[in-house]
């Protein structure tokens, strides 16, 4: 599995037939062995992706936070369905179980960085941000807050409901 | 050993037994799919469930290691309950398709569902259905009937080693398929139909063409290759509709070859039905007192030493033992059953047969393999070999064999020459020290080269100095191809009192030392048909195949499963086929042919039955009478130790698996077996 992951950061991000065989040549053991993993695992994409790979957590945390409001949203903007990359091949959309950020609910993992504490606003600002090639903040995209502390003013940040 | 109490009944069982082998200890049947004694333990069906004291949950026995004072219970109503539920989850997506499944009638699914099972759904929603996949040209699949047991994938990875198949994705979304597009290239593949529980995986060639239930069944054996396995052949309306295999731990276990399995098809194409004779250049059809006549003119007319006779890879051991005396009756000396030009001794057993016996396998420690294909010589030998390496343990040391065989191995070259040197002999004496079970498998196919006689004596040589010969423990083995060839050189179908060998008759045929070449169902007897050009061929045989058309006169005889005939596997072990169909025509039984010539000429032959023919041949010789003769031979050791090979390269890959015989030449099956797996091999291969 740690050669499937390297192989797909070689590849751009998903894993060609031919990248299986090689691994199966690496460690010896038959290509259908290594086919059985790749398609097992949905962290492994057996087709190619765009430039960002959205991956958009609807679990129970960030479902409760509006991810589904969210993912629609995303949807309409960049004017894809789920599993499909934009027509600029800038963006993959991906619906995926927790990926371990219910604190910092909702969130989306681009690539290999976490968006956290996500509303309508930042997420339109984020992508615009990547599609344009700016640099964009990782981790909260709450001003005030680092990491998974508690939220300071608790009420004033119309995003926190209760 | 252990004791656990099933259903208030104690048993005892080894250690290490699971919960099922438990019960089965206890005469108690546990409903499966999944497990298979052959194969791995995968727990993935979950139909085996039994109720076990102090664990909350029903527990898979299948996966389950017995431990002692265990207290299980197969009987409850909270296992007949989770057998319930199981049986309905696997159903979900099953289709009910029987009436048009050939696996109905014989189907687990079936069967189990009957007894363990509801007869209601509650299931409302759509089913799933699952794309077909292209498993070759001898494999139907229905994958939507597949209930994902895979014991075909643990097969082909344990038992085949050619791990072709595989479970893709997961969930719902699961599927069997194979590695790549073009199906299954393995010579085994044909068992994992039998192995399919349900029926997502059926016989092509079988398929529509006869219910389970209507068949007539036949305990048989085989003779596609020298192993003997055995088989149970299926009639319906006189025809043979399909073979399996039938469990014999000692020689086969469960497992069938492919050609073994399919080239029954064969049996009904190219048939000979009546005999003919060869006038101006063309064969017409005749009868049998007029062959009979011209063949009895042309041995009246030639000396006995211009007849020679070749027998073949099926013929049976009678008609060699019969052929021999009336050969022997009219004085003619050149006989030979070796027509692949084998150059294998034939004065002592221990020279020809796999004296080790194919059940030791599963013992063995260290192997050398030279001079022969087992993959596809011997397809389920070599599966066994794979077994034995598989469970650790095995080293094994080889001598121009193919790359491809399905287990690892340390190459000492394909040049035979190496054998001769003192060095490599060093090293074959240092591989073998210490092995408890040592096995040498020296094959016919490297026998049949020019040196082949002496290749022989220094395996051998080899074989006692590096002490493969014990006192209970023989080691060497010879292992070849041909279904006929231990049977024809234990009663003797081989040159005598100078008489000559196949080589020799070759020669004297080019030479036209020969003028009369009698040709017992001997396809495969290579040589140029230049060289046969105003020699006399008298074809005997059941299908016009290579010789038939170069044939003066042909008599047409029965095919294995038309007469009760002896043969004879590598290990010496005599077995009989069966009677299932009837005779083509006017053909006989080819004894019968020497039979009714002796009786025109010299009369030696006294019997008149083929009861009174198996009597003389058993008191002629009593090694047949026993199972195994393998283990009552007594070695005769080889002296000469000083003995050089010339340099020559061989790696004696079998390019045609499926067409070996006449049998499988005329057989649809194998012909497509070869238009699509040998050449869709042949396309990969290129590409890579």
């Amino acid at each position: 599995m740690p050669l499937l992951d390297l192989a797909m950061r070689q590849c751009k991000g998903w894993i060609p037939e031919s990248a299986m065989k090689e691994v199966g040549k690496i460690i010896d053991i038959p290509f259908i062995k290594v086919y059985e993993v790749a398609t097992f695992y949905s962290m492994f994409n057996l087709k190619p992706i765009g430039k960002y790979f959205i991956q958009f957590c609807t679990t129970t945390p960030c479902w409760l936070k509006g991810s589904d409001d969210l993912l629609e949203l995303c949807k309409s903007y960049l004017n894809v369905g789920l599993n499909e990359t934009t027509e600029d091949g800038n963006f993959t959309l991906k619906e995926v179980e927790c990926l371990g950020a219910c604190v910092n609910a909702p969130m989306v993992q681009i690539n290999d960085d976490y968006f956290e504490d996500l509303d309508e606003e930042s997420l339109i600002k984020l992508l615009d941000n990547l599609r344009n090639g700016n640099k964009v903040k990782i981790g909260s995209q709450l001003k005030e807050r680092k990491c998974s502390e508690p939220i300071k003013i608790v009420g004033k940040n119309k995003n926190v409901k209760r | 050993m252990i004791k656990v109490k099933v259903n208030n009944k104690v048993v005892e069982v080894p250690e290490g037994a699971t919960v099922m082998q438990a019960c089965e200890a206890a005469g108690e049947e546990i409903p499966r799919f999944c497990y298979h004694e052959k194969l791995s333990i995968a727990g993935n069906c979950r139909m085996c469930l039994v109720d076990i004291e102090r664990s909350p949950k029903p527990v898979a026995s299948c996966a389950m290691p017995a431990a002692n004072e265990m207290v299980i219970k197969t009987n409850t109503e909270k296992v007949e309950k989770a057998r319930k539920g199981v049986m309905e989850f696997l159903l979900i997506n099953h289709p009910l398709d029987c009436p048009i499944c050939d696996q109905g009638g014989e189907c687990d699914l079936q069967d189990q569902s009957l007894y363990f099972g509801k007869s209601t759904s509650r299931y409302q929603d759509s089913k799933r259905a699952v794309d077909e996949k292209n498993f070759g040209p001898l494999i139907k699949t229905v994958m939507t009937r597949c209930i994902h047991c895979t014991r075909c994938v643990r097969f082909m990875d344990e038992i085949a080693g050619t791990h072709e198949l595989g479970a893709i994705n997961r969930g719902e979304g699961m599927e069997i398929t194979s590695a790549i597009e073009g199906g299954i290239t393995s010579e085994l593949s044909g068992n994992i139909i039998d192995l399919c529980p349900v029926g997502a995986l059926t016989s092509k060639p079988y398929a529509f063409t006869a219910r389970s239930w209507e068949l007539n069944h036949f305990d048989s054996i085989d003779v596609s290759d020298a192993i003997g396995s055995n088989v149970r052949i299926d009639e319906f309306n006189g025809e043979i509709k399909r073979i399996l295999p039938r469990e014999n731990e000692e020689i086969n276990q469960e497992w069938l070859s492919d050609k073994a399995r399919f080239f029954y098809d064969g049996l009904k194409n190219q048939r000979l039905d009546k005999p003919f004779v060869k006038k101006n250049n063309k064969l017409l059809s005749s009868d049998w007192n007029k062959a009979l006549d011209i063949i009895i003119k042309k041995i009246n007319d030639n000396s006995s030493s211009e007849i020679a006779a070749i027998s073949g890879a099926l013929t049976d051991t009678e008609t060699m033992y019969t052929a021999k005396e009336f050969f022997k009756g009219i004085g003619v000396k050149n006989i030979d059953c070796r027509f692949n030009l084998s150059q294998v001794p034939f004065s002592n057993p221990n020279d020809w047969l796999f004296n080790s016996g194919i059940e030791n396998i599963d013992v063995i420690d260290k192997l050398l393999i030279i001079g022969c294909d087992p993959r596809r010589e011997a397809a389920v030998l070599n599966s066994r070999i794979r077994q034995r390496w598989l469970t650790g343990g095995l080293d094994i040391l080889t001598i121009s064999t193919p790359e491809d065989l399905t287990y690892k191995f340390n190459s000492l070259g394909n040049d035979i020459s190496i054998l001769s040197d003192l060095n490599t002999q060093i090293k074959i004496k240092s591989f073998f020290k210490n092995a408890n079970f040592p096995m040498i498998i020296l094959g016919d196919s490297i026998l049949s080269t020019s040196q082949g006689n002496k290749i022989h004596k220094i395996v051998k040589n080899i074989s006692q100095e590096a002490n493969l010969i014990r006192k209970n423990w023989n080691g060497f083995n010879v292992l070849n191809k041909y279904a006929s060839r231990v049977g024809g050189l234990s009663v003797g179908f081989v040159p005598y009192e100078g008489g000559l060998c196949s080589v020799e008759i070759k020669k004297a045929l080019k030479s036209k030392k020969i003028k009369v070449l009698f040709l017992i169902e001997a396809d495969d007897f290579i040589i140029n048909n230049n060289d046969l050009k105003d020699v006399f061929i008298i074809y005997i045989g059941h299908h016009g195949d290579r010789f038939a058309g170069n044939s003066d006169v042909i008599l047409p005889t029965s095919a294995f499963t038309e007469k009760k005939s002896l043969y004879l596997n590598i290990e010496g072990r005599a077995q009989f086929t069966k009677t299932i169909t009837s005779k083509p025509g006017v053909a006989v039984d080819s004894w019968k042919v020497f039979k009714a010539l002796d009786q025109k000429l010299s009369s030696v032959i006294k019997y008149n039955t083929h009861e009174g023919l198996l009597k003389q041949m058993f008191d002629d010789y009593p090694l047949l009478r026993n199972q195994n003769y393998a283990e009552k031979s007594k070695w005769e050791a080889e002296k000469n130790n000083k003995i050089k090979l010339a340099s020559e390269i061989n790696d004696f890959l079998v390019k045609n698996f499926y067409q070996t015989c006449c049998i499988s030449r005329s057989s649809e099956n194998m012909a497509n077996c070869v238009k699509e797996i040998l050449e869709i091999k042949k396309v990969n291969n290129g590409n890579i």
